[in-house]
């Protein structure tokens, strides 16, 4: 008992990076508390199930097995959002760890309870500080080398319209329109993309009348503010 | 001891009396006939002697009083009486004396005291009042004056009768002294009753005084006195009673004035006035007003005359500030100037309409030189068209080179018109407006208003440059003096001083000094010189250094270009067997310059290998890139008439090398030997087969260059010169420096950010924005998004982050 309770601590308080413990061979898996040991059995034969012999993960082949067993499309936001749950580090992979680290939390064995947590999960995420953590998490994921720091302007728009599209709709839709019309970005960094969200949240619109060209926008929004200006008038 | 006491009273008394009169010279009533002086002290003392100290009782006493007491008031009435001699006075204060002194119940102090001020009111009720009532105006206030004086002689005379109680029995009960119950008295009877009365006479007589009346000055001198001596050393009754009611009456006659000058008069007709009127309220203050009321009154005064009407006066159509700007009317600017910078804020309007004024003159003359070189172009251009039907290449070429030397005209008119300007506007501001700050600021915004404007396509910064170029290369356009140089040099980095761009002026000026300098085309090394030391002065050393750099650059190479030719002397078998002259540079001083790898003919290559090994016994670790696309050839053309010797670029010779050994080559074999681009290769076979100097025939004789076509050596060409020039045109350069700027001005950004972060850790945006336009200020002026994607690009490269908490600010990452 007490080592769980020290494993959520954890958990909570490394609510971005996954620590290298994190990933490490569960070591309950040799625990002798029997129930435990017996649930993490279920555990990994749902993670058998869909994970490469070869490698030991969920790779996209699995993944897709996944989502039709689920019934849901792999763009759905509800897998990304099982991403962010697993704290997946690589886009289109689940190792075991990550898998498990879901799971526990969502307190599922099958993929049947999985599909029930799903809805569950989303109102989790939805949450105003578990969004905007996600909304982060979302654009790390889509960061497929290691020492890329920016996303082309067309991934950019199909994950806004994933991410943001049900919540921010007009926004989304007039932001989309701009960027692929302008010529100046061909990508999008870290820092305008969470200078969005935060447009999103904080300025009316389509009235815009309280954005400010003076304060510490990022400029492609200036630009997008400039640009909605001029098609308004 | 009675006897020593009396010795001491009347020792004192002389000395009082001594003093009254000598204070007081002019007093119109003597009362103390001294002419007998020690017949008086023989009496006095056999009197006192003979005095017995007998009980005075009241009445008695103050009966005695009052025959003094009338006597005085007959004299001040201006009655046959004599006046007092020193015995009665005597008598008069000892009778005090003993009525003071006496055992109580007889002694009489407080009634006495109290006698003392009913004998004032007694007079001034039925005597003074009466007498002024009676009188109106002017006269009543001569009638004033005379009773406020009387009033004065009584009170100093009475006092003295009375004295004693001063010394004693006030003292002891902290009364006022007796001095004060006289002027009290006179106070509250008379001034209470009548200085409203009065200021209405005073003002009214001013007012008379306005309009150019003679009035007694001297008489209202003596009036406001009273108001000022009333106060007992306090102003409050000259200010409560009168100097109020003055400024008041004065604010609305000259706000009657100004409201009827204001239409009937122009702007320098109404400055002439106020500033006459304020003169003379000045000298009115000294003539008889307290001089405290200057400041007040003048204030008044301006603020009716002035500033109520500023706007008006000021904008008045025919004759405002605008006029007397247009029309040079020194003098009433001057004016204008003294008038309102007594004013607060009072020159900001005046400011403001001098510096629209500047502006609007500059852009005027901005607006004239776009408007000259663009119909002068379109008349060139129809001409050109015209030609054009009649297929004269020749003459269409003539025409396009006219349009570039048109602009090159208009602009170097330009320059010239803006000094102008600028020193006539200059003495303006020193002379009618003395320097004052605000007018140093409206004409540096004025001058930065238009001298940012970009004319015909060309920025400022670049007609400066290309100004400067003209005055100090050979054979520019204009003729000037050495001195005229050096003033018109001083007169064009003043100008620098109102362009935003500073840096790209720099760079422009960089490549035409570098011009000037490769191809020896600087007429006089001082003034090279000295332009860069007024440079350094204006915008500091870091602007200059690369400049100078070069300037030393050449004297280094002339020497080295020395020692080059004695190590050929030394070893003749280095000797390349052509005249070979290299100017060494250092890269960072210098416009960057593309060299490509053209392969040179092989006696070039010989010459490039001699002066390597030359260079290396000089230097090592050091690598020389040669820059072929400055150089310049002087070949023996053997044409059939008569040789001529051709001075060309490197490239050009390289071409003209090649037919040496062919006498016709294709475009594609010329290209393939010389290893060049399409775009130079066209442009340097132009200039050889089509230009003015045909040194090569092309095949087919066309205008222009194909890649198809194929050339020969002309050996039928000749020239009536022996030596020809064959000029090939230069690259436009704008497009580049412009580019160069750009790159270098992300740099600064960059450097200027971190710079700031880096002691500050921590900053809000806009402050940040603020700090970095300041600091780059010197060089150019950022635009707001360059420094706003400077700042995105330093937090994609980890060098800023946003704060967490507050998106506007941020933070730096060491």
């Amino acid at each position: 008992m007490p080592r769980t309770a020290s494993k959520t601590t954890k958990k909570r308080s490394k609510p971005y990076t996954v620590t290298s413990s994190d990933t490490d061979p569960v070591p309950s898996a040799s625990s002798k508390t029997k129930k435990s040991s017996k649930e993490n059995d279920e555990k990994y034969k749902l993670f058998n199930k869909y994970a490469n012999t070869s490698s030991g993960v969920i790779d996209p082949e699995g993944i897709e097995k996944l989502c039709s067993k689920l019934k849901v499309s792999h763009t759905d936001i509800k897998i990304l959002m099982l991403a962010w749950k697993m704290k997946s580090e690589r886009q289109g992979y689940f190792t075991k760890a990550e898998w498990r680290r879901a799971l526990k939390a969502l307190k599922v064995d099958t993929t049947k309870k999985l599909k029930k947590a799903l809805p569950e999960l989303e109102e989790q995420v939805r949450k105003p500080l578990n969004f905007a953590d996600f909304y982060a998490y979302a654009f790390r994921y889509c960061l497929t080398d290691e020492r890329q720091n920016c996303i082309d302007i067309e991934t950019i728009c199909q994950l806004l319209d994933m991410v943001l599209g049900s919540t921010f709709r007009d926004q989304v839709d007039h932001f989309v329109d701009y960027l692929k019309i302008q010529n100046d970005y061909k990508v999008i960094t870290m820092d305008q993309w969470m200078g969005f969200y935060r447009f999103c949240n904080e300025i009316s619109f389509p009235d815009m009348t309280n954005y400010s060209l003076e304060l510490a926008w990022p400029l492609i929004l200036d630009n997008f503010f400039e640009w909605m200006r001029e098609k308004q008038a | 001891m009675n006897t020593i006491s009396i010795t001491l009273v009347f020792f004192f008394l002389f000395v009082y009396n001594y003093q009254a009169v000598s204070a007081a010279p002019e007093q119109m009533v003597t009362l103390v006939d001294f002419r007998n002086e020690s017949k008086v002290q023989e009496r006095f003392g056999n009197q006192s002697f003979r005095m017995e100290r007998k009980t005075i009782d009241l009445e008695q006493g103050w009966d005695y009083m009052q025959t003094g007491i009338t006597k005085l008031k007959r004299i001040l009435e201006g009655l046959p009486e004599p006046q007092f001699d020193s015995e009665q006075y005597m008598m008069l204060y000892t009778t005090i004396y003993n009525m003071c002194t006496q055992k109580p119940p007889h002694d009489y102090s407080q009634q006495l005291y109290d006698k003392y001020r009913e004998a004032f009111e007694e007079y001034i009720n039925s005597t003074v009042l009466p007498a002024l009532k009676e009188k109106h105006d002017e006269y009543m206030l001569r009638e004033l004056v005379k009773r406020w004086s009387n009033h004065k002689v009584m009170v100093r005379w009475l006092s003295r009768f009375f004295y004693y109680l001063d010394r004693y029995f006030i003292a002891r009960r902290s009364l006022p002294p007796l001095n004060e119950v006289g002027l009290t008295c006179f106070r509250d009877r008379v001034y209470n009753e009548l200085h409203s009365k009065v200021k209405d006479a005073v003002i009214a007589l001013v007012d008379k005084e306005r309009e150019g009346e003679q009035i007694d000055r001297a008489l209202l001198k003596n009036v406001l006195d009273i108001y000022v001596e009333i106060g007992m050393g306090q102003m409050e009754r000259y200010e409560a009673d009168f100097e109020s009611f003055m400024l008041l009456d004065s604010a609305s006659y000259y706000s009657r004035k100004a409201s009827s000058w204001i239409q009937e008069d122009s702007c320098p007709d109404y400055m002439l006035k106020s500033e006459e009127c304020l003169k003379k309220e000045r000298e009115r203050v000294a003539h008889y007003l307290h001089s405290s009321s200057e400041p007040k009154l003048v204030e008044k005064v301006q603020h009716e005359l002035l500033v109520v009407y500023a706007n008006q006066l000021l904008e008045k159509e025919h004759s405002g500030c605008r006029a007397l700007l247009r029309d040079d009317k020194v003098d009433d600017l001057s004016r204008m100037y003294r008038l309102y910078h007594k004013i607060a804020k009072g020159l900001e309007p005046v400011a403001n309409i001098f510096k629209q004024h500047v502006t609007a003159e500059g852009n005027a003359l901005v607006q004239q030189a776009e408007d000259t070189a663009t119909n002068q172009a379109a008349n060139i251009a129809s001409v050109q068209e015209q030609v054009k039907t009649v297929s004269m290449f020749l003459l269409v070429k003539m025409l396009s080179n006219l349009v570039i030397h048109v602009f090159f005209l208009c602009f170097q008119v330009l320059i010239r018109k803006v000094i102008e300007l600028h020193d006539k506007y200059m003495v303006y501001v020193v002379e009618c407006f003395q320097s004052h700050t605000l007018f140093h600021k409206a004409l540096k915004e004025a001058f930065e208003i238009f001298c940012n404007k970009t004319v015909a396509g060309s920025s400022s910064a670049e007609l400066l440059a290309t100004f400067c170029d003209n005055i100090l290369k050979k054979g520019g356009s204009e003729k000037l003096s050495d001195e005229a140089i050096e003033d018109t040099l001083e007169k064009v980095v003043k100008l620098l001083a109102y362009i935003s761009d500073k840096d790209l002026f720099a760079e422009f000026y960089r490549k035409k000094l570098a011009r000037r300098l490769l191809f020896d085309r600087s007429a006089n090394d001082d003034h090279e010189r000295s332009i860069l030391t007024k440079l350094k002065q204006q915008c500091g050393g870091q602007f200059t250094s690369k400049m100078e750099g070069m300037v030393t650059d050449l004297t280094l190479a002339r020497e080295n270009q020395t020692s080059f030719e004695e190590y050929l002397g030394n070893n003749p078998a280095a000797n390349p067997g052509i005249d070979l002259t290299v100017t060494v540079l250092t890269t960072g001083f210098w416009p960057s310059y593309k060299s490509f790898d053209i392969n040179l003919p092989s006696e070039m290559v010989k010459c490039v290998e001699v002066f390597k090994g030359f260079y290396e016994t000089k230097t090592k670790h050091r690598k020389l890139t040669w820059i072929y696309s400055l150089g310049t050839c002087h070949l023996n053309g053997k044409f059939d008439h008569k040789p001529i010797e051709l001075v060309v670029s490197t490239y050009q010779a390289a071409v003209l090398l090649l037919f040496n050994t062919t006498d016709k080559l294709s475009y594609n074999d010329i290209l393939t030997q010389l290893n060049l681009s399409h775009e130079d290769l066209v442009r340097l076979l132009h200039s050889l087969s089509c230009a003015r100097y045909k040194i090569l025939t092309k095949e087919p004789s066309t205008k222009t260059v194909s890649q198809t076509d194929s050339f020969e050596f002309n050996a039928k060409f000749t020239d009536r010169m022996r030596r020809i020039k064959i000029p090939l045109p230069p690259v436009d350069e704008r497009k580049k420096v412009v580019e160069d700027v750009d790159k270098d001005r992300r740099y600064a950004i960059d450097a200027a950010i971190v710079r700031i972060m880096k002691s500050r850790k921590v900053l809000g945006h806009q402050q940040l924005v603020s700090e970095c336009v300041e600091q780059l200020s010197r060089m150019f002026k950022p635009d707001i998004k360059a420094i706003k994607k400077r700042m995105e690009d330093l937090i994609t490269r980890d060098y800023l982050e946003r704060d967490k908490e507050n998106p506007n600010m941020f933070r730096y990452l060491a």
